[in-house]
């Protein structure tokens, strides 16, 4: 049996479609990654599925059972940690977990030993005679977790789990998540990190505008749009119009100071080495010279030649603002394939790739710039 | 555009999870069992707010006893003329004033479950197999306790300032009887309110806009037969007028029947009407 079946939901919010006919399926024991940036759908989704909004339309099945007429009997199989800690914050951790033990039905016995077994567990022991209140976001998230595993759910829902959290509690967040699967719980975890994804979740299903727009694993989204890049910042934008020369493939950025490498498989650090060495060479200094991951901005603009639905940056690459993207040539595509392919002296030299309108992902990088700004930049400096 | 699925499940080979969640409740019995200490779970969380809240500590305990100080001392001179023999005015004041902050109390109970929706706890009473009903009648049942506490300690000032129940233990503790069923309804009352008008600080106005007319417009400060006529025939309708009067009667002396049978017919009538509306409006906008 599914744990999930998801067919055709819809759910509007006046104005807004938050879900335009979603179709999604997990299996039993499975981990899927719902990924999207803010106000694509993930926690309307997550609501719906929870039991705690009805949708307009459309079925929703939790192992087999309706979510609107069996409600109560989903609810008995199912945990939710929300985006926003779902805690009382005047009462103690062991209050709290304690009052959701008996809430669950347990005895009050029960739901004592299974509160301490889960403060141990999620390294709350300290504060756990402490009012919720005075416990850091990590904290708080740490026993909104705990929370929802007073019983072991068959099913567990985790909205953006770690957004906002210090590295930490990211990885004990993480690590327990990983013991829950492992022990058979099924899991439905949403997030903007396509990196928490890919690490979490066997399956990725993206969400954009209340739509799933593509499913795979972590690796076939990264193949989609490219894989890694070398990512160069030079010391002096002057520079970068002999840099682009001189670099196989690489393609100019908005900033006048940056400029990307794609790398194909397995070839990270000959990439690498050959930018380091041809910029020594010719004599140009770096601010900055990394591999850079593909970023979720990266696989929306890849998938859908659109910004991001919020238009909010999600992971610190500055925002591609949606206007400046709209523009695009459709899938850009070529960027990825192409230029990853020509590692050689190819034609993909920088000004090229902005002329013939340039890959789409470019203007993921664009902090917000237009692609016109773009094109301008690449001539003043040409 | 959409990516083909090329990942397996990885359902294969993994255990179920093992669920140790209890069944549920399929016959009456247990349905009210699950009901009854869903509510006590969710009392024994307000009690504990209750407590750890020192503004509404205040409000609630330290503000009725200074009242009964305040208006004895301030009113006292002037209401002693309308008063029969022999009676004072702590003595005819205290059994008014527990209707009194009753009614002011209620206006907390629809604060404190407004700003209940607002936080994220309800969102996970709502997604546990608890009954949903429990949010309201803890929180009515955990302002009942603190009711007769609160009752309690203005009991003990009155004694202090001369107060006496002269018609012994039964009536008193009917008195005080009388004056908790009043408060409760008075709660549910204003849990229905916290339903309809949203926000904390919405459901205060709302409650004082109720609560000031009703407070004056009754017998608990002073005989309604000093009134203008207009408002006499208000103040003696009122149901706040029948539990200051029963309680009234039931501590000192006096009349007790009447105003006993229309206080508790007032209560329970409210209740039996409202308790189903606020369920049920509950359910539907949580
Ligand atoms: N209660 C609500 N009222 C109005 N609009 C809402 C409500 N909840 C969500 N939305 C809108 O629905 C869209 C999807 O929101 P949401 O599911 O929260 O996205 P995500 O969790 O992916 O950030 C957004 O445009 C959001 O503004
Ligand atoms: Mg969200």
């Amino acid at each position: 049996m599914s744990a999930v079946t998801v067919s055709q939901v819809r759910k509007r919010f006046g104005e807004t479609e938050a879900l335009a006919g979603v179709d999604l399926t997990v299996d039993e024991g499975e981990v899927v990654g719902l990924l999207g940036p803010n106000g694509a759908g993930k926690t309307t989704l997550v609501r719906v599925l929870a039991t705690l909004l009805p949708p307009d339309a459309g079925q929703a099945r939790i192992f087999g059972l309706n979510v609107v007429d069996d409600a109560n009997a989903v609810r008995r199989s199912i945990g939710l940690t929300g985006q926003h800690a779902a805690v009382d914050e005047l009462l103690t951790g062991r209050e709290n977990l304690r009052m959701f033990g008996e809430l669950f039905h347990l005895s009050g016995r029960r739901a004592g030993d299974r509160a301490d077994e889960l403060l141990d567990r999620f390294d709350l022991a300290d504060a756990a005679d402490r009012p919720a209140r005075t416990y850091s976001g990590g904290m708080r998230r740490r026993l909104d977790l705990a929370s929802s595993l007073l019983v072991r759910p068959r099913l567990l829902f985790l909205d953006e789990p770690t957004t906002g959290l210090d590295p930490r509690s990211r990885n004990a967040i993480w690590e327990v998540t990983r013991e829950l699967v492992d022990d058979g719980t099924t899991l439905l975890l949403t997030t903007q990190y396509l990196e928490e994804a890919d690490q979490l979740a066997d399956r990725i299903a993206v969400i954009d505008h209340g739509d799933i727009i593509a499913e795979g694993t972590g690796d076939d989204l990264k193949d989609a749009i490219g894989g890694q890049v070398v990512d160069v910042v030079l010391l002096d934008p002057a520079d970068r119009s002999r840099a682009l020369e001189a670099v196989p493939a690489a393609e100019p950025l908005s900033d006048p100071r940056r400029f990307r490498v794609p790398v194909a498989e397995d070839s990270a650090l000959g990439v690498l080495g050959t930018v380091a060495d041809t910029l020594r060479r010719i004599g140009i200094e770096v601010h900055d010279l990394g591999l850079r991951r593909p970023t979720l901005d990266d696989v929306f603009l890849e998938l859908t030649g659109d910004g991001p639905a919020g238009g909010a940056a999600s992971d610190g690459q500055g925002g591609a603002d949606t206007s400046s993207t709209t523009a695009g040539d459709g899938q850009g595509g070529a960027h990825a394939s192409s230029t990853t392919a020509g590692d050689g002296q190819g034609g993909a030299d920088g000004s090229n790739s902005t002329d013939d309108g340039a890959p789409s992902a470019d203007a993921a990088e664009a902090g917000g710039s237009a692609r016109g700004d773009d094109d301008d930049d690449q001539e003043a400096v040409a | 555009m959409t990516t083909s699925t090329t990942s397996e499940p990885g359902a294969a080979g993994r255990p179920r999870a093992d669920t140790a969640a209890v069944p549920a409740p399929t016959h009456l019995g247990g349905r009210i069992y699950w009901q009854g200490r869903d509510t006590w779970t969710v009392t024994k969380r307000n009690l504990r707010h209750f407590v750890r809240q020192p503004r509404l500590l205040v409000f609630s305990t330290i503000q009725p006893m200074m009242f009964v100080v305040l208006f004895s001392f301030v009113f006292g001179g002037i209401a002693q003329v309308a008063l029969p023999e022999g009676v004072t005015y702590i003595d005819f004041l205290l059994p008014g004033l527990f209707v009194h902050s009753a009614a002011f109390r209620s206006t907390q109970t629809a604060v404190g479950l407004a700003e209940d929706l607002e936080r994220g706890v309800v969102d996970r009473f709502r997604s546990l197999p608890m009954s949903r009903a429990a949010v309201l009648s803890g929180r009515t049942l955990a302002d009942l306790v603190r009711s007769l506490a609160v009752v309690g300690l203005m009991i003990g000032v009155g004694y202090a300032l001369g107060f006496r129940f002269t018609e012994g233990l039964l009536a008193a503790v009917g008195a005080v009887l009388v004056v908790s069923l009043f408060s409760f309804m008075m709660s549910w009352l204003f849990c229905t309110l916290a339903l309809w008008v949203p926000g904390a600080e919405a459901a205060q106005t709302a409650g004082f806009v109720f609560i000031f007319p009703l407070v004056f417009g009754s017998s608990i400060f002073v005989p309604i037969e000093t009134m203008p006529d207009w408002l006499a025939l208000f103040a003696a309708n009122s149901p706040l007028t029948h539990a200051a009067d029963a309680a009234r009667a039931l501590s000192i002396g006096g009349e007790a029947l009447r105003p006993v049978l229309l206080s508790v017919a007032w209560s329970v009538g409210v209740l039996a009407v409202i308790i189903p509306l606020a369920v049920r409006r509950y359910r539907r906008i949580v």
